[in-house]
């Protein structure tokens, strides 16, 4: 470990914080972090148990995995079932249940042929492996892995891999946001926005937050003492009355972002109406493969529909996700939905909230 | 061009008895094996502890091992692990046809070598050779026995509050092992299996330290899942320290990389220990004398306050559940 990083796990330095965000809280702080690598984060390292109870934390719709709609993984199924395709996957998506329970693993046990990948260059080399079979990766993910399968795209094309096809359900975190704060039974008082997320995209798509709404916001990376002084700093601006979108993450993210990635991802996709889980259709939320590319468009080239799924009937991850409940809110947590038994998206992915709270909460 | 299996050295015939003569025996006779019964005529007394385990493990080759040292290893370990003496083992072998034959003879001699090595004899076998396809190469079954020496032995259900908690050295070696050969992944620093057998360090522990409650080998599921086995079996609840638990910087890099958890993966050469507070010291004192257990660490101890539950203290002096794992690991989007 360098010293850079441990200083950022420095226990010392986090109970200084500590101490000053005792001190300086004023009243209830509700904020949210959109990440799903910050959900797991504070409860992993034990962040959460330190804060005091005046400090509620909220998971928003930052986990690729949990705002995958219903729809969206039916179409999984469905193209799995196909004889003459190979699906590659991020392995998180292996158990996300679609209708009826179903997921990929389940598909897998049946004889769908499904490799869980490491990297979109992997299903590239297994596309050129399969020359007879059409291999489609499944491209879920926000900005953070958008411009990657971009690249990826670029390459297979250079490469002359015909075979290789991408079903994009990228999505796009400020269009979501917006909907969330526009809401008005808003219940967030700061919001943690995504480190990863904001390498490639920068600030400039989150100052409407304090600008248009008054809420602060902090960039935030993902050791103990970065959550904790983001934390500090909202309620810093709360006591001065001020709200601003700032950067606490500077070691990574550049206010303006990574210029190379954006060109890339803006090359490769174009902004498109999207899917959320629990939230429904968000405009201009989504990242479809422009015409240009249109030959690795798993849709156009296979010509898919998504198909229409019935809503899961209890669920209420969509509430969940919107920073309405807290997971153990949820009826049906811990009793019916279980990591073994997953009802929502949520206690699905590693990254979820409530599988966060099933499985960290003391 | 290497020799191939084929079907009929499976077929209890001359080239079965090729095979057996030709290679198993060279490789891991001894007195009872060449006797070549239909059974192995074994002496033992008083009560016996007694374990079996398939190995199926891809690839059949990975740094700090093979599938014939780690069928011994895994099945030795376990049998010790109840306060006994491992002493014969049996190999089962389910081979694919078509399997290269110096691979085949690798992990024979890989087999007695690891025996010798854990002073068990190998005292029956036996071989299935099934059609391409049918099977991934080599499976190895082993089947150990042992006799146990201290009574009441070790168990999973004598944990008790006020009890230390001990682990023999870093966790996750070999699952990452084996994930980053199996994915072709490679690290800045090298990663090698821990693989080992723990049977002559668990003996001495044992005729040294008059009361240990639990020994057990966290393999699959590591550390997390084989301590809440503990905390349910005995009702009570395991507090650790994550501060505490030795973990490769490799390792560390190389899960956090992929976004796995080394509290979960699978180790093949290290145990954990949990014994009355007054004789920690001295099971570490005798841990780190021996070559497999330099690291050995007290990583917090048995409670009561939340039964059934493993509780873990974060670097930074926060509190969380370390809960069983649901399913195997998987690497994340981002």
């Amino acid at each position: 470990m360098n010293s850079l990083e441990q200083k950022l796990k420095d226990p010392k330095l986090c109970r200084s914080i500590v101490g000053r965000i005792n001190e300086e809280l004023d009243g209830e702080l509700r904020f949210m972090e959109v990440c799903g690598t910050h959900t797991v984060s504070i409860f992993q390292s034990g962040v959460r148990s330190l804060l005091p109870d005046g400090i509620i934390h909220l998971s928003g719709p930052g986990c690729p995995v949990c705002v995958t709609h219903e729809r969206e993984v039916a179409a999984f199924l469905d193209l799995a079932e196909r004889k003459d395709v190979i699906v590659a996957t991020f392995g998180d998506l292996m158990r996300v249940p679609g209708p009826n329970k179903r997921n990929l693993k389940a598909a897998q046990a049946e004889g769908a042929r499904i490799k869980v990948v490491y990297s979109p260059f992997d299903a590239v080399n297994l596309a050129k492996e399969h020359p007879g079979d059409k291999v489609v990766f499944l491209g879920v993910g926000f900005e953070t892995t958008a411009p990657t399968i971009a690249a990826t795209i670029k390459i297979a094309q250079e490469a002359g891999v015909n075979n290789f096809l991408v079903l994009s359900f990228h999505k796009l975190v400020p269009p979501v946001m917006k909907v969330l704060v526009e809401d008005p039974e808003l219940a967030v008082n700061a919001f943690m926005l995504p480190g990863h997320v904001c390498m490639v995209s920068g600030l400039e798509p989150y100052r409407f937050l304090a600008d248009k709404h008054g809420i602060p916001a902090v960039v935030t990376g993902f050791e103990p003492v970065d959550i904790l002084r983001s934390i500090l700093t909202f309620i810093r601006m709360r006591n001065k009355g001020e709200a601003a979108v700032t950067n606490g993450y500077v070691r990574a993210v550049a206010d303006g972002g990574n210029p190379k990635a954006q060109a890339i991802m803006n090359e490769v996709f174009e902004p498109c109406d999207a899917l959320f889980r629990g939230m429904g259709s968000i405009p201009a939320a989504g990242l479809g493969i422009r015409e240009a590319y249109g030959d690795f468009d798993a849709i156009r080239a296979l010509g898919l529909t998504l198909p229409d799924v019935p809503p899961l009937a209890g669920c209420k991850c969509g509430d969940v996700l919107r920073g309405k409940i807290r997971p153990d809110e949820c009826p049906l947590f811990k009793k019916v939905c279980t990591p073994a038994n997953p009802v929502g998206p949520c206690m699905v992915s590693t990254e979820g909230s409530c599988a966060a709270y099933y499985k960290y909460q003391i | 061009m290497s020799q191939k299996l084929l079907l009929d050295y499976g077929s209890g015939g001359k080239a079965s008895q090729r095979l057996i003569s030709g290679m198993f025996l060279k490789y891991l006779g001894n007195d009872r094996l060449n006797r070549l019964d239909d059974a192995a005529f074994l002496e033992l007394s008083g009560p016996i502890s007694m374990s079996t385990d398939t190995f199926t493990v891809d690839p059949l080759f990975f740094p700090g091992g093979d599938i014939g040292s780690l069928a011994v290893h895994g099945t030795v370990n376990d049998v010790a692990m109840l306060g006994a003496r491992p002493r014969f083992i049996t190999c089962g072998l389910i081979l694919e046809e078509g399997l290269d034959m110096d691979v085949l003879e690798r992990i024979i001699a890989s087999v007695g070598r690891a025996a010798r090595n854990a002073g068990v004899e190998v005292v029956t076998g036996d071989t299935k050779v099934v059609p391409r396809g049918a099977a991934d190469k080599i499976f190895i079954n082993t089947t150990g026995v042992g006799e146990i020496f201290v009574t009441p032995g070790p168990s999973g259900h004598s944990a008790k509050p006020g009890d230390a908690i001990l682990i023999s050295g870093t966790m996750g070696d070999h699952g990452l092992t084996i994930l980053s050969k199996r994915e072709g992944l490679s690290f800045d620093a090298p990663v090698e299996s821990d693989s080992a057998a723990l049977n002559h360090l668990i003996v001495r522990l044992l005729q040294e330290i008059p009361e240990i409650h639990v020994l057990r080998d966290p393999t699959r599921g590591g550390l997390a899942t084989t301590l809440s086995e503990i905390a349910l079996q005995s009702n009570v609840e395991c507090f650790i320290r994550e501060k505490d638990i030795p973990v490769r910087e490799a390792v560390a890099g190389g899960c956090s990389f992929l976004g796995l958890d080394p509290l979960y993966l699978a180790n093949e050469g290290k145990f954990i220990c949990i014994l009355p507070e007054k004789f920690a010291d001295k099971a570490l004192e005798i841990m780190r004398s021996d070559v497999l257990a330099t690291n050995a660490q007290q990583i917090g101890e048995v409670r009561k306050d939340h039964p059934g539950k493993v509780v873990l203290e974060t670097p930074i002096g926060g509190h969380r559940l370390l809960d069983m794992l649901e399913g195997a690991q998987l690497p994340r989007i981002c």
